[in-house]
């Protein structure tokens, strides 16, 4: 009895595998859709060569003045970012003292590396640390005045710096009012939950400008005659309780994710609230919300820019700066361009990595 | 043996202070009068200091001559109106643009949002690119970007950028001819506002024969028609009531015609090329949110593709879609105050700017500011709430 021996497979069709097959399913499948690349196509093509162009092949590089951009039109003049790359970076800080912030950013790097290695034991105890006694040591770093430090006053502060300072002091600042918040929310006390809802929708409901404009003109009226007030700290003041009403929405997100076992869990063992809430509710409720908290950063970051409205030096005013400079003249798109890369380059970069940490952390604890 | 642990009933054996309720009454009795003391000390250092520098509290100064000039009013407007006035003209320069921003911001990001979900991968990585490379810029930069150095550096009015005679373009701003009504022109606005009524009516119909049968109306095209057609046969009836008013070089810039301020066409820009990426975002997060078994479903009961999407995707989408739509609007109001940077006259550069400098009546002027946008976003969050209690309601 012969047994049956199937035709052995026939190689699948040319125009169905490889480079072909490819185009054919992800840019040709039907007459549209081959338009629709057809125009993409067309649309890159006039778009990218003179961009590339502009931005590489005519652009200026070298030397410390505007004449070799005058010499090559049609280029872009990288020479003007160049030579004002340490205003844009320090602001008009001292430049004998750069040192001072180089150090106090290689030493949160340094004290940052430690959270991300898997086998570090101590993580809260230096997550503590950086919460609490990095910042005193940046400001003093900062600010001198003790150790023999030139003293630097807050309105020579500026720069990249200047934005990384005020969006991690935001931050930090608005973290711990934001939880309160939250947890003021989802309080059981009437008038606890209504200072709350009343506090958060507040701010949540006006621009950041108004709050700024408030923080600068307002705070001085409120505090009694004579106090001085710094023009730094008063849009910190402004930032921190314009975030924390964000933050505590984040938040609120995350205790409302934890299931109510937890909660009458906690009770049945006779934790008292805030021992049940710090040692139950939240550590599982924060771990959840890290993306969110992540993404209120990325927010923060990017507001921080109109802190220039009011007066202070943060990276775009320091360019805006830079533009009004009459050697300089007509070097917007160079300037403004170098200043989206570099917000690109910190906003991206954290919203993949939230965007990890989502994928990550989906323990299941979701619903 | 040990004790009987009776189980403590009476709530007298509880210590006073280890009672729940008097804890929580305690706590917020203390809570409210930390508050009023506070409010209160804040309260008279502001007294003290504004009678200190001679300024006088209250809303009186709203009914004083202003005395400035502002760029751009929708509203009759100069230096001889009150300081009100500059609020309403703030007011309502914020809201056009808030409109137009809204309005540009939703196309862009629908088209945006189905183009990253297309099959085409150019297509698809192209709109990736978009969505990742504006939501990753600060807005405040965009709006400069475009401002100072694509608007500003156009030509002079002399050497504008022509499209025919009838739209220029240079660094004075965008002019487009303008349409002037001539008599009876109300005649085609009642006719419109008929075609709107009646649009609403028939879809209304429509729906509830298509619940009752099942069987379909063109809600869609019939209403795109009513609403063109119906004032455009008015419009020739009454024997084309209209005509366009063109803008012409005169001395040294353009008169007549339509003129868009160049900071105004940065704000519109700006806000909607940025928040087009965040609608694009909600489009796409929506569409697929709808899980694909809905379509399948659909298609096995022999549905066509058109209408699985009208009937089964879309609505479904919409529920995940318009929550987060409506936060992007109020979010591109709130952000339409920065068109203070780049000196469009918005209600945060006159009012809280030009006039608050004035007058010095810091208070109350950064109070109605806020009072604005506040009530604005309660507005939209109460819309918010309707439509997500209506759309319950719907679902099971």
């Amino acid at each position: 009895m012969s047994t049956h021996t199937p035709h052995p497979d026939l190689p699948p069709p040319s125009t169905s595998v490889g480079l072909i097959g490819w185009l054919r399913a992800n840019l040709f499948s039907s007459w549209p859709n081959s338009l629709l690349t057809i125009a993409a196509i067309y649309v890159l093509f006039i778009a990218l060569p003179p961009l590339i162009e502009w931005a590489f092949l005519k652009a200026s590089w070298l030397g410390d003045s505007r004449a070799p951009c005058d010499a090559e039109k049609g280029g872009a003049c990288w020479v003007f970012v160049k030579v004002r790359m340490d205003q844009f970076m320090y602001g008009l800080y001292p430049e004998s003292e750069y040192w001072r912030i180089n150090l106090a950013g290689i030493l949160i790097v340094a004290l940052m590396v430690p959270l991300f290695l898997k086998r570090f034991r101590w993580k809260p105890q230096l997550g503590l640390f950086i919460l609490v006694g990095y910042p005193i040591i940046a400001y003093f770093l900062f600010s001198g005045g003790v150790f023999g430090l030139q003293h630097v006053e807050t309105s020579r502060w500026g720069g990249l710096t200047l934005t990384l300072i005020l969006s991690s002091v935001g931050m930090a600042a608005s973290f711990p009012l934001g939880i309160l918040l939250a947890l003021g929310r989802r309080s059981k006390m009437p008038i606890v939950k209504a200072v709350s809802v009343v506090f958060i929708e507040f701010w949540r409901g006006v621009p950041l400008i108004t709050v700024l404009f408030m923080s600068s003109v307002m705070l001085p009226l409120f505090l009694p005659e004579g106090t001085h007030f710094d023009k730094l700290l008063r849009a910190m003041i402004g930032i921190a309780l314009f975030q924390s009403a964000y933050m505590a929405e984040v938040v609120r997100g995350g205790l409302q994710a934890i299931p109510k076992g937890q909660y009458e869990a906690a009770q049945a063992l006779g934790l008292s609230f805030w021992h049940s809430m710090g040692l139950i509710i939240l550590p599982q409720a924060l771990k959840l919300v890290i993306p969110g908290i992540v993404n209120t950063f990325i927010a923060l970051f990017k507001d921080t820019t109109l802190v220039l409205i009011i007066g202070l030096f943060d990276m775009l005013a320091m360019i805006q700066a830079a533009l009004a400079d009459p050697n300089w003249l007509g070097f917007a798109i160079e300037g403004l361009t170098f200043a989206a890369f570099v917000y690109w380059i910190f906003c991206f970069s954290m919203s993949r990595y939230s965007q990890a940490l989502e994928r990550k952390l989906h323990t299941g604890h979701a619903r | 043996m040990p004790a009987d642990p009776t189980p403590q009933t009476s709530a007298s054996k509880v210590p006073l202070w280890r009672q729940p309720v008097l804890r929580a009454l305690v706590f917020q009795i203390a809570l409210v009068l930390a508050l009023l003391a506070f409010g209160n000390y804040l309260l008279n250092n502001t007294l003290q200091n504004m009678e200190q520098r001679g300024i006088t509290t209250g809303f009186g100064f709203l009914s004083n001559a202003a005395g400035f000039g502002i760029l751009q009013s929708l509203i009759p407007y100069d230096e001889t109106y009150t300081y009100g006035r500059t609020f309403l003209v703030g007011l309502l320069n914020t809201l056009l643009v808030a409109g137009l921003g809204i309005f540009f911001a939703t196309l862009l990001g629908f088209f945006i949002g189905v183009a990253r979900l297309s099959h085409n991968w150019l297509v698809a990585r192209l709109a990736t690119i978009y969505i990742e490379t504006f939501r990753n810029i600060p807005l405040l930069l965009q709006i400069m970007f475009w401002y100072f150095a694509v608007l500003r550096p156009l030509p002079a009015p002399r050497q504008s950028l022509a499209m025919g005679d009838s739209v220029f373009l240079n660094n004075r701003g965008l002019f487009l001819p303008k349409p002037v009504s001539e008599e009876g022109f109300g005649m085609v606005l009642t006719a419109f506002v008929i075609a709107l009524v009646a649009v609403f009516l028939v879809a209304r119909w429509a729906r509830r024969r298509q619940e009752e049968t099942g069987r379909q109306f063109p809600t869609v095209p019939a209403g795109v028609a009513l609403v063109i057609g119906l004032p455009l046969i008015v419009f020739w009836l009454v024997g084309a009531p209209m005509h366009w008013d063109y803008p012409a070089l005169k001395g040294f810039n353009f008169r007549g015609g339509l003129e868009v301020l160049p900071e105004l066409a940065a704000l519109v820009l700006a806000l909607s090329i940025y928040t087009g990426a965040f609608i694009a975002e909600a489009v796409r997060s929506g569409i697929m949110a709808v899980s694909h078994g809905q379509t399948e479903a659909s298609y096995a009961l022999g549905l066509r593709p058109g209408i699985t999407l009208k009937l089964v995707v879309i609505p479904q989408a919409m529920r995940v879609i318009i929550p987060q739509l409506t936060s992007q609007y109020l979010n591109l109001t709130k952000n339409s105050s920065l068109a203070t940077a780049i000196g469009y006259p918005d209600l945060v550069n006159v009012f809280a700017g030009t006039t608050l400098n004035q007058t010095g009546q810091a208070v109350e002027v950064i109070a109605m500011t806020m009072g604005v946008y506040l009530l604005i976003s309660l507005v939209i969050s109460m819309f918010m709430n309707w439509y997500n209690k209506r759309k319950q309601l719907v679902e099971r």
